[in-house]
């Protein structure tokens, strides 16, 4: 798994990169009440807006960390907001991406450079 | 993944409520009605109107006729101000106690200015009848134009936006068609500090501004050398509060001004704050181009539990030309309004903000307040304003963390929750506790780049004695977080007519309206 | 001055207790280019006495619609507003409170918008309406500004029947936001003439019935026409009495339904403070304006009602929010739902059809007036009238007389090449013998 600064994390197998938002993002969100996924075959670029999470007094952009094409979404968080907190790193994924720049995985944060970011915070 | 405002828990915590005693068996509270909604009185076949019988409708209208029940329920007249009244109990007021919300400039609503109002003359006409038949209520739209613009030292106004929002659009509107006019229309950027009100990016956004943020220094205020760097010839204008959101006044703002200028663009005030300067200080003098007046918080009509406003925009000699109709001018015979842009004078106005000429009925108690203050006190206005918001500031500064402790605050006094560091009580269960002790909270996490933000404002109407009644209070509820007594905070409120709600609850699972069938009671998960 | 509860004593001991010794010491960060010693010049204060003696100077030079045969509609009506109405929305506790947003002492305001939500969704036929907009025009603009988050398209139609005002604001904001709009001819009876005007552009077709010379359309095809190609129906109505005789937008297929609430608990005031409507189909709730209130739970478990979908708004989103909105119209929706609380489904019906019985006593007895033409098909309280020679002119000579005659369809749109036309309106208010006044003098006035 890979992490960014804004607090997403990235799982690939093959070509395909499961994308959600971290424990602790989670945590800091509070109590998250609505998920916007993407839509099936959207193409997204690192860094453009690839979801919407909302808590009650928040709305925060969840961004691509890496390049490619919306394979699947996760809709069940349409009527299960509540797993981003529960289980943000499994369950509470938001999308899934065909790599489309592979190589930009590697540049990203492993766990330990994430958490050491986080000690920063 | 961006975060653009403080996490802070939406449903309740820990419950409890121990001396509280026992639940009542009605769900009353003393003299708290548990009140049904309307909806689930069985009223639906009455009503508590005496109507005459009217004839059967004309087949004319054969398919387009109500067949289908509506849906209304009736009540008769006991009933519906039983209903009311009851409900009534249930809400903070200022006529109640301290209202101290930041921002918002909740002061004293004469009641005179009600009792005018309502004159037939005023309340009872029409928007389109003949304009020789309501020379009188042109006239008093004349005369608060005429205050507006001498108590800011502009040249125009436009009286017609409905809310301080609403006026944001009318400026920004304005100021895009002067830059259309000017061959300036491919600047289309518009630079506001982040301390800003929400409804500032929002409103420069809706006119298809993009917004840059402007950094702000150590001591709360714009930052020159920031702004100057983000200046340019895409920059259309700046959107600044002054006094600002942190309830300072910007003391650059002359050069703020000046290089708003110079850079070709033009200067938006948000008037939200006005009530600190007026009689004092004229925006006019500051360089400003365009600023709206929140009637309902400077000049005291009343917020109505959340509306109507007014937010009549004041312009600068650049702008004038391109304020939206009706535009009120003094014609042959009397006053006149243009109605629509391009004819007569208003060639240039931009168009229309909403169907007829604004907040009339805003405009009448403004006016009656102005005339009842005067030049002197709405001076004296400002001074106690700001007078007790320092007081405030001075008697809870050792006790709480103001945000900017250095020199005076203006008429609305920042504190931060650094205060509160490892008490466990956090800014919003401070808020609740104070709804314990009978006070309204104050304005919380806004502005957003302070931590925790507590922001109070406490207005001229205020009583020296109502002030330190609340100190008293504030200093109690200090000491207790500071002595661990976390349970006051965190279960709060105990004694309001409801406990802490769960909007998370209301947010996962939306229940906007009662539903004839009936659904199973919401539950916390 | 009777609204500064400090004394010049209080002021001397605050001042000391912040460690200053005079007031420009607070007034410090204001530049000195800028500070003022003396006061502006204005008046100064004055007795609530000399004030309210001249207020009523003003008031009396203004003829109110009570005093005499008034027939003014066009987007503002003079309806019957019960005294309880008044005495409830001036308790303190409603007037003088803020925005709901600590709910917890706030329960009054949020239950009644609560009721008011779910009766302006019954009335509309909708699933879900909002806590109220500022007006029923700026509820329109906002209205397709949402159908163009909706569909993602980004051009409006609007009817040829949609009051020119409201027109106006639309094109005002859309046009600032970049969305096109496109005007139908001005026209009495063609509400469907949108339908032929959607291509694969169109986020949304306006129309309105009542329309603006008063006309009731079905809308049934033009929902069916307008979502096949993608579009959204928005239905407009300015007179929501006719709710209570006509078939509801819902249910004719609206997805959006924009109303002008004043009838109802409001008076006219001018032109304002009044009271938009908003329903929407529950699908595109969390693309809605302005504020929604709904139901939860307390600590305790008991029944509360909250502000909710707040991520929509300015205060959160900020530049990404749907609307810049920040009030809503809180007292006039407050006024509103007494009003209709007070009516009822039996009160509101009988109105309207008293209503719509007083305009066809109008009608008949301004068609029996030589040179007279009734212009509008199918109306309940308002129709179009076309008279000999300029309608503006008629209307000042009979307020000459005393007749508030209506309104002249050039004061809303001066281009129309309608000169000569008239909107009239009859509600619960106008008795038989202001129409028998209104009927002669327009006889006598159109024979000279």
């Amino acid at each position: 798994m890979r992490f960014t600064k804004d607090h997403e994390w990235v799982a690939v197998e093959g070509d395909i990169a499961t994308v959600g938002i971290t424990a602790y993002a989670a945590e800091q969100l509070g109590d998250v009440v609505f998920v916007e996924v993407p839509d099936l075959g959207k193409t997204v670029k690192q860094g453009d807006g690839l979801a919407v999470v909302e808590s009650v007094k928040a709305a925060s952009d969840v961004y691509a960390p890496v390049s490619g094409e919306v394979v699947e979404a996760n809709t069940a968080l349409g009527d299960a907001p509540e797993t981003v907190n529960a289980v943000p790193e499994t369950g509470g994924w938001f999308a899934r991406i065909k790599l489309s720049v592979p190589a930009e995985v590697e540049a990203l944060m492993d766990r330990d450079a994430y958490e050491a970011f986080l000690s920063t915070l | 993944m961006s975060m653009n405002s403080v996490g802070r828990p939406t449903r309740p915590q820990t419950a409890n409520d121990g001396a509280r005693g026992p639940e009542t068996l009605t769900g009353a509270r003393g003299l708290l009605q548990d009140e049904a909604l309307i909806f689930e009185r069985d009223g639906w076949h009455k009503t508590g109107v005496d109507l005459p019988e009217a004839s059967a409708p004309a087949d004319d209208l054969g398919s387009l006729l109500r067949t289908a029940p509506i849906g209304l329920p009736g009540l008769s007249e006991p009933e519906a101000v039983r209903h009311y009244v009851r409900l009534s109990q249930k809400n903070h007021a200022i006529d109640l106690a301290l209202y101290p919300l930041g921002s918002c400039t909740m002061k004293h609503n004469p009641r005179l200015n009600e009792k005018v109002a309502r004159l037939p003359g005023f309340a009872d006409i029409h928007p389109l009848q003949p304009q020789s038949t309501v020379q009188g209520a042109l006239q008093l739209m004349d005369r608060l134009a005429h205050w507006l613009k001498t108590l800011t030292g502009m040249p125009a106004v436009a009286l017609t936006p409905k809310a301080g929002a609403h006026g944001e659009m009318c400026g920004m509107l304005t100021i895009r068609a002067a830059h259309e006019a000017n061959g300036q229309g491919h600047r289309k950027t518009v630079l506001a500090p982040t301390s800003a009100h929400g409804t500032n990016p929002a409103t420069a956004a809706f006119v298809g501004y993009t917004v840059v943020e402007i950094a702000q220094t150590l001591d709360g205020r714009v930052d020159l050398a920031d702004l100057e760097s983000k200046l340019g010839d895409h920059v259309a204008a700046i959107m600044v509060t002054n006094p600002n959101t942190c309830g300072l006044f910007e003391r650059d703002v002359v050069e703020i001004a000046r290089l708003t200028h110079a850079a070709g663009a033009y200067f938006y005030c948000d008037g939200a704050n006005f009530n600190a300067i007026v009689g004092r200080v004229r925006p006019g003098d500051l360089g400003v181009d365009a600023m709206h007046i929140n009637l309902h918080k400077t000049f005291s009509t009343p917020h109505g539990g959340g509306g109507p406003g007014a937010g009549p925009v004041v312009l600068s000699e650049a702008l004038a030309a391109f304020a939206p109709t009706p535009w009120l001018v003094h014609g042959d015979d009397g006053f006149a309004l243009i109605e629509h842009a391009g004819e007569q004078s208003a060639e240039t106005a931009f168009g229309r903000m909403s169907a007829f000429h604004g907040q009339m009925g805003m405009y009448v108690r403004a006016y009656a307040y102005m005339l009842s203050h005067g030049a002197d006190g709405l001076r004296q206005v400002a001074e106690d304003a700001v007078l007790n918001a320092n007081y405030l500031k001075a008697r809870l500064s050792d006790v709480m963390s103001p945000a900017f402790p250095d020199g005076p605050c203006m008429h609305e006094a920042l504190f931060d929750d650094s205060w509160l560091e490892g008490t466990g009580v956090t800014t919003l269960d401070f808020a609740k506790a104070m709804i314990d002790e009978g006070f309204h909270p104050m304005t919380m996490y806004f502005p957003l780049v302070v931590h925790g933000a507590m922001l109070i404002e406490p207005t001229e109407t205020e009583s020296k004695q109502e002030l330190d009644r609340f100190v008293v209070a504030l200093r109690a509820l200090a000491a207790a977080a500071k002595a661990g007594d976390v349970e006051r905070f965190k279960g709060a409120p105990f004694h309001a007519p409801m406990r802490r709600l769960d909007e998370t609850l209301a947010a996962r699972k939306p229940r906007l309206r009662w539903k004839p069938v009936a659904e199973a009671p919401l539950a916390a998960e | 001055m009777r609204y500064l509860p400090l004394t010049p004593e209080d002021r001397t001991e605050m001042l000391g207790v912040i460690g200053v010794d005079s007031i420009d010491a607070l007034f410090v960060d204001v530049p000195a280019s800028a500070q003022r010693s003396g006061t502006v010049d204005l008046p100064l204060h004055a007795g609530e006495l000399e004030v309210e003696r001249e207020m009523a100077a003003l008031a009396r030079r203004n003829r109110a619609a009570g005093d005499g045969p008034f027939f003014c509609g066009a987007g503002a009506y003079r309806h019957h507003v019960p005294a309880t109405v008044d005495h409830i929305i001036q308790r303190s506790e409603f007037l003088t409170s803020y925005t709901p947003y600590q709910p917890e002492i706030a329960q009054g305001t949020l239950q009644v918008l609560f009721e008011f939500q779910t009766q302006v969704a019954a009335l509309t036929g909708m699933e879900v309406a909002n806590a109220s907009l500022y007006d029923g025009s700026t509820a329109a603009a906002e209205a397709v500004m949402m159908a163009t988050r909706v569909t993602r398209r980004n051009k409006a139609v609007m009817s040829g029947g949609l009051h020119p005002h409201y027109v106006e604001t639309v094109e005002t904001l859309a046009h600032a936001a970049g969305v096109g709009t496109q005007r139908l001819a001005v026209a009495i009876d063609a509400e469907d003439a949108v339908i032929a005007a959607i291509d694969a552009d169109t986020a949304c077709v306006v129309v309105q019935t009542p329309n603006v010379f008063g006309t009731a359309t079905d809308v049934t095809k033009i929902a069916a026409a307008a979502q096949a190609a993608g579009a959204l129906l928005i239905v407009v109505t300015t007179e929501v009495v006719s709710l209570g005789l006509l078939k509801s937008p819902g249910e004719m297929g609206a997805d959006i339904v924009v109303a002008e609430g004043q009838s109802i608990g409001n008076g006219l005031n001018f032109g304002g403070p009044y009271v938009g409507l908003f329903a929407c189909k529950e699908k595109y709730i969390r693309q809605a304006p302005g504020r929604l209130c709904g139901e939860t739970v307390d600590a305790d478990g008991r029944r509360g009602f909250v502000l909710t979908l707040s991520t929509r708004e300015q205060h959160i989103r900020r530049d990404k929010a749907t609307s810049n909105i920040c009030t809503n119209s809180g007292l006039c929706a407050l006024a509103f739902s007494i009003h209709m609380s007070l009516l009822g489904e039996v009160g509101l019906r009988q109105l309207a059809a008293i209503n719509h019985a007083k305009a066809r006593a109008l009608r008949d007895a301004l068609a029996a007036v030589a040179g007279v033409e009734i212009l509008t098909p199918r109306f309940f309280n308002e129709f179009a009238i076309r008279v000999p020679g300029n309608a503006a002119g008629i209307v000042e000579t009979l307020a000459a007389h005393g007749v508030i005659a209506g309104v002249p369809f050039s004061r809303l749109d001066a281009k129309a090449g309608l000169d000569d036309v008239l909107l009239v309106a009859a509600t619960e208010t106008t008795l038989d013998i202001d129409i028998t006044v209104f009927s002669k003098v327009l006889a006598k006035v159109i024979a000279q």
